[in-house]
Parts: C-alpha cells; structure tokens; sequence
C-alpha cells in the first residue's frame, strides 16, 4: 500500500465524520440518523489509520480476501440504515395521515360553527 | 328495532367524481329522509366539495389524496365524534342503490357489519379470469377469518353498526384494497359480526370495470399480499366502552 492511498483513505474517513457531525450540529440530522454514519465513519477512520486491524479481523472471522470483509460490512450497513429510513417514511406517512385527517374535520366544524353563529346573530335581529 | 335514518350517517368517499355526486346525494335524501350525509372529498382537483355542499351534504375536504381507506377512517371518527349509531359507506359514482340501505340497516339487527354483496342472487354482476379467481379464494379465506360464509368480500357497499365504527375510527387501513380485505380481517378478529345481504349494484357512471387480463392478474397479485400482510398482522382490539 503507498502513502498516496493511506492518506487518501484516512481523509475520506475524515470528511465523512466531518459532514456528519457538522450537520448533527446544525439540527440537520437527528442522533437516531447519524448514529450509524458516525460508526461507519469511525470504523472506516480506524482501519484507514491502522489497516493492520482489517487484516487481523479478516483472518479471525476467515474471510480470505479482507478487503470482501470491509465490502460486507458496508453494505450491510447501508442495508440496515435503508431498512430504518422505510420504518420511519412508514411513520410519517401514517402521522400525516392523522394529521390529513383531523385538519379536514377541524375545517369541517369550523364551518359547521361558523353558520351556527350566523343563524344565531341573524335571530338575535 | 333497526336503527333509525335519524342516527345513520352515509359516508361517500368522492375522488374528482363532480358529475356523479350531487345527483347521488339528491337520491339518498330523497330515498333515505333524515339520514345525514358526509362528503369526503379526498384532495379533489374539481369542484367535487363545492357540488356536494351545494347538493346539501356535509363535506370534509382532505388536504391531498388518502385514498379510499383514508377517507373512510374520517368518516368513522365523524360519525364517533358527532354519535352517530351507524355509518354507510355508498360510492360517489351511483354504482349503488341507497334505497337498498334499509335492507342493510336491518341487517345490523343481529350483525356488527352487513356487507351488500352482489353475486347472491340479486342482479347480474359477472367478472371472469383472474379476477374471478382472486374473488373466490378472497370470498373463502375471508369467510372463515369473519366465520360466516361471504359470496363477495370487494364489496364497498357496507353499514357499519356502533362496534364497527369504535373499531375502524382507530384502526382503519390506508394501504390499497385495505377498505376491503384488510378491514374484513381487522373486524373478524376483533369479534365483530359480520354477514352479507345481497344487493344488486348498478353500472358505474364511470364505466364498466375491466376485464384486461394483465390488470386483473396484477390485481390478483396484489390482492393476495393484502390478504397475506393482513393476516400476519398482530390482531387489533376492539375496545368495549360502557354504552348505556
């Protein structure tokens, strides 16, 4: 491995970590969402700093190439983080639904009320 | 005793159906005296709500389209909100009959939910292909989740009595072809009782529905996997409120 691509995979580690924490900051990404970007990133940090705990990993688990290992860690990762983004769409569309459902009744008995005030100011005439 | 027009409100989801709806609305307060009327008007781009207030019905407009299920569920908790006994689904297109909602009402006497089924007898309602066979085995698996024997599961032509409206005003599905099978085996397991009387249905103004082979084979896919995610769902219940 050159130094080129040891430095290379120790910033792209970086940046990640950096967007994600940056927009955790700013209120643009809630824990429960970042939490697995920060792991991967800290992982992809660890490795891309020490590749010699890839090597050993690979080795304990018998994986025989270890970059596969490094592979399927991330794609089970952004398996997993798809699998909660479809819970929570789920969440929402269900929240506004209610929410869909209770301003159109709200709207309903606002008029309702409305023509009951009507009627009543006319026959107080 | 069935229950009064008085206490009966019908529930007519309406999706951009302006042409047919006051002309349906006109024919339920002229066939059905003192029974009310709720629109809902599911995110229309027409005059749908407009001509529906003007035909004298009260409307609840939705934001953006729910579909059939989300307008339903409205509907259910109108009629909880305002103690209704019974709501009534009826479609907005005229497909059917509300002088045929007394026999429904009655119905209720010794039931929870009372479908209108076409195919037991009265009118001529055919379907072939596909679509007949996601029928049958819809109508056989539904029949024994609601232990009594149904002919026609699809039907949206349904009066819900008191329990059905305290079970569906939380627990309606939104999902596609949730307002017939899901809701079916929602009811089923919360203990309601559910029976069939059989109605003729009227041809839609819109047109006849479709006999295309590959549409009635999606259908078939998709109406199974409604079946399936419903009956793998965790049973709801049905909360019991003191009634006087």
């Amino acid at each position: 491995m050159s130094i080129t691509s040891y430095i290379f995979g120790i910033l792209a580690a970086l940046l990640t970590l950096a967007v994600v924490i940056e927009m955790l900051r700013r209120g643009r990404m809630r824990e429960r969402h970042a939490i697995w970007w920060i792991v991967a990133g800290s992982l992809a940090l660890l490795i891309g700093v020490f590749p010699a705990i890839l090597d050993w990993a690979a080795g304990l688990i018998g994986v025989g190439q270890p970059v596969n290992l490094v592979f399927f860690v991330s794609i089970a990762v952004l398996f997993l983080v798809c699998i909660q983004h479809s819970s929570e769409l789920t969440t929402l569309e269900s929240k506004s639904r209610t929410l869909a459902e209770r301003s159109a009744l709200q709207e309903l008995r606002i008029s309702q009320l409305e023509e009951r005030v009507a009627q009543l100011s006319r026959e107080q005439e | 005793m069935p229950y009064a027009l008085s206490d009966t409100l019908i529930v007519m989801p309406a999706f951009n159906e302006e042409e047919s709806v006051a002309a349906v609305i006109a024919e339920v307060h002229a066939k059905l005296p003192g029974a009310s009327v709720l629109v809902v008007d599911d995110g229309s781009l027409d005059a749908t709500a407009e001509v529906a207030r003007a035909a004298g019905a009260q409307v609840a407009s939705m934001p953006f389209n729910m579909g059939v299920g989300g307008a339903l569920r409205l509907g259910f908790q109108y009629a909880v909100e305002n103690g209704y006994q019974v709501a009534v689904q009826i479609d907005a297109d005229g497909q059917h009959d509300p002088g045929l909602v007394p026999a429904l009402l009655a119905g209720l006497d010794d039931a929870d939910l009372v479908i209108g089924a076409r195919f037991s007898g009265e009118g001529d309602y055919t379907v072939r292909g596909p679509r007949k066979w996601a029928m049958s085995v819809l109508s056989t698996v539904l029949s024994r989740v609601v232990r009594t024997p149904l002919k026609d599961t699809t039907s949206g032509f349904k009066a819900n009595g008191p329990r059905a409206i305290a079970l569906f005003a939380h627990s309606f599905p939104a999902e596609y072809l949730g307002d017939t099978i899901e809701a079916l085996v929602i009811a089923g397991r919360a203990g309601l009782r559910v029976r069939q009387v059989p109605v003729a249905m009227r041809p839609r103004s819109g047109g006849q529905p479709s006999h295309n082979f590959v549409k009635s084979a999606v259908y078939l896919g998709r109406a199974f996997v409604a079946l399936l995610v419903a009956l793998m769902r965790p049973r709801t219940a049905l909360k019991e409120t003191a009634t006087a």
